[in-house]
């Protein structure tokens, strides 16, 4: 079978459009650090409430992505991005757009788990809040609870709220992270290579979170597990070398690829 | 003979050279400070740090100097602190990539090898001078910090340096802005880096004697300093001055004095480091 074959015959794989149903996208994407490009013009339209897995080998461009989509290139020197990302039909990159208050709609969660040191677990749910505004306490008990149920961690820190966020294995951590960022109420989650600092029975927990928060969030992951895509995500994007291959339904990418490229990636021929 | 001898003897010499390193330098001390201790001993009473200089050297006394120091090195950190923190922040989270930073970077490590006696020079021309402070405790302060700032913007940025990218990043993912991550988060995690260096250019500021001497802090001083435009003296100026005395009985003076001074700083470090300590401990 070539791998062409099945976009004839299966509309399923083609990409879904930019739609109502879009929470997020972009078009003709471009990243350069340096006046070097490492993405050549991705667009790509994310479905609200569903999970889109984004693989492909090292270097590929996809944490660049993924950056680009809450606008942390601000802050890297030599970064310049071009082309826009649309939330909610809403040009990120427009002037008027304010990054900081971007980054509360758009969450992220990251590959080391990086609480921070100096607060408590309940101060580390809370930070994300505190930088913003003063809670009363009786506000921020409810937070903290709400996020960390949300973050399938309250029944195991219920107990010691008040001990340092470093005291928890690196799982309760990675959690813990995310309910930080659940706590700022955002609507989309980005999450990079979130489970790749963490050990199988951590990354099961996340990946069953994960689940359990599409219904509510729009969560874009980038992973460079393939078994992870598989399991988690609704739609699946394979990068390569700065550029989109192919974009499909997860379930379709691993049984019938479009390109040839995704299909030697899938079958690991390289990567 | 075995490849494994020949190294052992190699740790062995590097690790006596180590305590080497370590002992040399404490050993001298420590006969220095049991000199000066023999002499200091007789002569360090409660009428000795609450009295003032006097001819007679059996009467005089070493408050003017030792509250004198205390007032200069107390303005002289809440002048240098907040200026050399405020500019090691800027230099490390806002202005890393600009030429301008760039070019202040070299001058400030180079001002930090600047001989004492010419900031006090400049203080002279500057802060006495210019400003009209005359022979102040303020314009003696505005010496001081300024001879402290580069090393305390130095230390400063180095800690700022040790907190991780992947806390700021969190930060600013969290919807922060960038003064909200460095208040929150940055200048938290690197405040005992910034402490530990103020206190270290602070212990140096309490034994420095030429600045303060050419902006003309007094030898004699018959008087409290009563606000921070008066005049002062402070512990080196008055050790200076009687070890430069002909009579023995002084140089026991100076002795008793060099005591107060030791641990005056002794003190200052200690709740420095207290603070620091405090600072340090993650809040519930």
């Amino acid at each position: 079978m070539t791998p062409n074959a099945s976009t004839v015959l299966n509309p399923m794989s083609i990409p879904p459009p930019v739609d109502g149903n879009t929470k997020m996208s972009s078009e003709d994407l471009r990243v350069s650090f340096n006046g070097n490009e490492v993405l050549h013009g991705v667009s790509l339209a994310m479905p609200r409430c569903s999970v889109t897995a984004i693989i492909g080998p090292s270097g590929c461009g996809k944490s660049t992505f993924l950056r680009s989509l809450n606008r942390m290139h601000d802050l890297t020197s030599g970064a310049k991005v071009t082309g826009s990302v649309l939330l909610d039909a809403v040009n990120v990159y427009a002037d008027d757009v304010d990054a900081v208050l971007l980054r509360r709609k758009v969450g992220m969660v990251f590959q080391k788990p990086n609480p921070f040191p100096l607060m408590s677990i309940r101060d580390n749910v809370l930070s994300g809040l505190k930088l913003t505004r003063t809670l009363d306490r009786k506000s921020a008990d409810i937070t903290v609870e709400r996020a960390l149920k949300q973050a399938a961690l309250w029944e195991e820190v219920k107990d010691r709220l008040g001990s340092p966020g470093l005291s928890l294995s690196g799982g309760q951590q990675q959690r813990l992270c995310i309910a930080r960022s659940l706590a700022v109420q955002p609507e989309v989650l980005l999450m990079d290579e979130p489970c790749s600092a963490l050990d199988p029975v951590a990354t099961a927990r996340i990946e069953d979170l994960i689940h359990s928060l599409k219904g509510d969030y729009t969560i874009i992951i980038v992973t460079h597990n393939m078994q992870q895509a598989a399991r988690v995500s609704d739609h699946t994007a394979f990068f390569l070398q700065g550029d989109l291959v192919e974009f499909t339904p997860t379930g379709r990418i691993f049984t019938s690829p479009r390109d040839s490229r995704t299909e030697d990636y899938i079958t690991g021929k390289f990567g | 003979m075995k490849k494994g001898e020949r190294s052992l003897l190699g740790e062995h010499i590097f690790h006596g050279l180590c305590v080497a390193a370590v002992v040399v330098p404490l050993a001298v001390l420590v006969i220095l400070l049991t000199g000066v201790a023999r002499d200091a001993v007789g002569r360090l009473d409660w009428a000795f740090l609450t009295s003032f200089p006097s001819r007679k050297a059996e009467l005089a006394g070493i408050l003017p100097a030792l509250v004198g120091s205390i007032y200069v090195i107390g303005l002289t950190a809440v002048i240098a602190l907040p200026i050399g923190v405020g500019a090691a922040v800027y230099l490390e989270e806002y202005g890393r990539r600009s030429k301008l930073a760039g070019l202040i970077e070299i001058n400030i490590a180079n001002l930090a090898g600047v001989p004492s006696i010419v900031y006090g020079l400049l203080g002279l021309g500057v802060f006495v001078r210019a400003f009209s402070m005359g022979r102040s405790l303020l314009a003696g302060a505005c010496t001081m910090a300024l001879l402290i700032l580069p090393m305390i913007i130095m230390v400063s940025r180095e800690a700022l340096r040790t907190v991780p990218g992947s806390i700021r990043e969190a930060c600013l993912a969290l919807g922060s802005t960038r003064w909200q991550m460095i208040r929150q988060a940055v200048l938290p995690m690197a405040l005992p880096g910034i402490m530990t260096g103020a206190i270290l250019a602070i212990s140096r500021a309490i034994g420095e004697t030429a600045p303060l001497i050419i902006i003309g802090a007094l030898s004699y001083v018959a008087f409290l300093p009563d606000g921070i435009d008066s005049q002062f003296t402070a512990l080196p100026i008055q050790i200076f001055n009687w070890v430069s005395r002909p009579q023995a009985a002084f140089l026991i003076n100076a002795a008793a004095g060099i005591g107060v001074l030791l641990t005056t700083m002794l003190v200052l470090n200690g709740i420095a480091v207290y603070l620091r300590n405090r600072l340090q401990r993650p809040t519930s």
